[in-house]
């Protein structure tokens, strides 16, 4: 069953109370340093002469003009003395998302200052020393947001800053001589029509399979027989490996656009949206019904007693208690399975049903990295924002619905 | 013999009869073609396409394993617990990325290919593992581990005799997890030229050849359907074995 469980597991755990060690420096910062240490030996960033050549590295001094180069040198030294010393989680977190932040202009600024004036064909993209280097403070960062235990509306409030700055860097301009931007202003257009169609999969097959699978996961919970069969079927769908469920709903979706007028008047055919909508919804109905069951089986039977004492009838407690109460555990599925929608959508692009996948697969094949990154980067940050806003969501419903059956 | 186990080695003989032989079942998979498209896929050979795909899965897997697993025994020793929260934080965020994206970003580091497969199902292989072995350590009755302490087991007694086979179902969990995702991301490997089953599916889909993507996609998922409901029995054997009972 994938991960279908209550959102806090119980921790027993002795190791994690252990006091942090006596020594004089800390040890993830050893890590990060050593990283963030070995990409100023690795390129800053990637030169080509036009999309499709091998690349040519550049060193972050001589993708900088020399005060920009020295400056982020000097910041991300300062950053390593930081992060090796012991010092505040909230200081380290400030510093790793300011140094983040130079690190995302300064690679704005080397493919502007590399790309010869004028030159629409030269290609200039990140390069394995700046992806390191962000890859270190990002580590640092979430690791200081673990170690302050925010507040879940407070990382919300962190995701959104950072979306707000990511975006008016975008729309700066800063930006835009970099490759995966050269792209996009290819297919400006294509791409928003794109995103739309994957946010339509991701959403539309997770409202359905929510709409069929709180009430068939509200009857299993009455009905214990029919646990096991239904849950099993569900569960044998969601081994299916996606391609091949995509694959074998096209021979009988096509036999019914065939020979079913209406199934051909609402726009059904083999390929295309309709069989990725319906792989999609079969994967998003195990956790859905799984989670509905575990919630409404997890419901305190001192609440449900009391409100059967009160005269309350089956339906009345079933909306009123158990659904309330169960709550955060459905809501955890949601997340699973959103999340888990937004990658497979990609995968819908090689039967036709569009998204951000037809980018992924047409750069593969055109050989154009440029072209994968523009469908493969949008697609991850969608997929992490629903999980961090979900995750942060299921936390204060949780919480909340913790105090309410206390009271 | 249960019934369910003659479903199960008849369902089993019935994919090895096909992959060794798929000329003798063109009669089932020639009323999905049209216009005298050839009913059964012969640019590969299944056989070799099966074992390559199972390879890179089992690969990828036993590699995973082992450094999911020893990293998350050394995060849960005193001398790594600094690192622990940030380990879940990671393995739990981590598998946000889209296992297609995983392939897609391996290609322009590592191009074309097996390789560049092998090496993205090995590293979102590690993160199910990761999480569910730290959830097996962190998790154990606090009881037993006191009474191996009690009893002078050392450390390392303590986590080989003691931990870690109490935490070997939980862990098995996630490497059931990990294979499912293996085999469907191998599925999407074809895509950059692995050699996997995908192959047949995407050369359905290329010449609009439905007898070529019903044939992959079943046996893709027959292999996945297979493999899965074997590590769930031997989960079960374990529980028992060790005297744990298995979640609801």
């Amino acid at each position: 069953m994938r991960r279908a469980t209550s959102p806090e597991a119980p921790e027993v755990s002795a190791i994690a109370t252990t006091a942090r060690s006596r020594l004089p420096f800390d040890k993830l910062g050893v890590l990060i340093a050593a990283m963030a240490g070995s990409a100023a030996f690795l390129p800053f960033a990637t030169f080509r002469v036009n999309r499709i050549v091998l690349g040519e590295g550049r060193a972050l001094f001589a993708a900088l003009p020399f005060g920009e180069a020295a400056f982020l040198a000097i910041a991300i030294a300062a950053g390593i003395v930081l992060a090796v010393s012991k010092t505040p989680a909230r200081w380290r977190l400030a510093v790793s998302l300011a140094i983040l932040v130079a690190l995302c202009v300064a690679i704005g600024h080397a493919s502007t200052f590399l790309t010869p004036p004028g030159d629409r064909m030269a290609r200039v993209s990140p390069g394995s020393g700046f992806w390191l280097s962000i890859f270190a403070f990002a580590l640092l960062a979430a690791d200081a947001i673990v170690r302050l235990k925010l507040a879940p509306i407070v990382r919300i409030g962190i995701l959104a800053a950072v979306a707000l700055f990511l975006a008016l860097l975008l729309a700066s301009g800063t930006l835009s001589d970099l490759s995966i931007l050269r792209e996009y202003a290819n297919r400006g257009d294509t791409f928003w029509r794109e995103a739309r169609t994957h946010l339509a999969l991701a959403l539309g097959s997770l409202a359905v399979a929510v709409v069929a699978g709180v009430p068939l996961g509200i009857v299993l919970h009455g009905r214990r027989g029919w646990r096991a069969p239904v849950l099993s079927v569900l569960n044998v769908i969601q081994t299916i490996p996606s391609l091949a469920l995509f694959g074998l709903l096209i021979a009988p979706l096509a036999w019914l656009a065939a020979n079913v007028p209406l199934a051909a008047a609402l726009g059904i055919s083999g390929i295309g949206a309709a069989p990725a909508m319906v792989a999609l919804f079969a994967y998003s109905l195990l956790p859905v019904v799984a989670n509905t069951v575990v919630g409404l089986d997890n419901v305190p039977p001192a609440a449900d007693d009391a409100a059967r004492g009160m005269g309350m009838t089956d339906w009345q407690r079933l909306v009123g208690v158990q659904l309330p109460l169960s709550f955060p555990v459905i809501l955890t599925s949601i997340r699973i399975v959103l999340v888990q929608n937004i990658g497979l959508a990609t995968v819908a692009a090689l039967i036709g049903a569009g998204g951000l996948g037809v980018f992924v697969f047409q750069g593969i094949g055109q050989s154009a990295m440029d072209l994968v990154l523009l469908g493969a980067v949008p697609t991850v940050a969608l997929a992490f924002v629903a999980a961090v806003v979900l995750d942060a969501t299921v936390e204060m419903a949780s919480t909340r619905s913790a105090r309410r059956g206390r009271d | 013999m249960r019934p369910s186990l003659i479903v199960r080695v008849g369902v089993l003989a019935l994919l090895v009869a096909f992959v060794t032989q798929p000329e003798s079942f063109a009669w089932a998979f020639e009323p999905l073609t049209r216009n005298g498209q050839p009913a059964i896929y012969t640019q590969n050979s299944l056989i070799n396409l099966t074992l390559s795909h199972l390879a890179i899965v089992a690969v990828a897997t036993v590699c995973a394993t082992l450094l999911a697993v020893g990293l998350a025994v050394l995060v849960t020793r005193p001398f790594g617990a600094e690192f622990l929260p940030l380990s879940r934080a990671i393995a739990n965020l981590g598998q946000t990325f889209p296992p297609v994206a995983v392939l897609a970003l391996a290609v322009p580091v590592l191009g074309f290919g097996t390789g560049p497969t092998l090496v993205a199902l090995f590293l979102y292989g590690l993160l199910p593992i990761l999480e569910n072995a730290l959830t097996g350590l962190t998790t154990l009755p606090p009881a037993v581990t006191e009474a191996a302490r009690g009893v002078g087991m050392t450390g390392w007694q303590r986590l080989l005799d003691v931990e870690l086979p109490l935490a070997t179902p939980v862990i098995l969990a996630g490497i059931r997890l990990s294979v499912v995702i293996s085999v469907a991301t191998a599925t999407i490997g074809s895509t950059v030229a692995a050699s996997t089953l995908g192959e047949v599916i995407i050369a359905g889909l290329l010449t609009n050849n439905v007898a070529f993507i019903a044939q992959g996609g079943l046996v893709v998922g027959i292999i996945a359907v297979l493999i899965y409901d074997a590590l769930t029995g031997l989960e079960a054997s374990l529980l028992q074995r060790t005297g744990q009972r298995r979640p609801a």
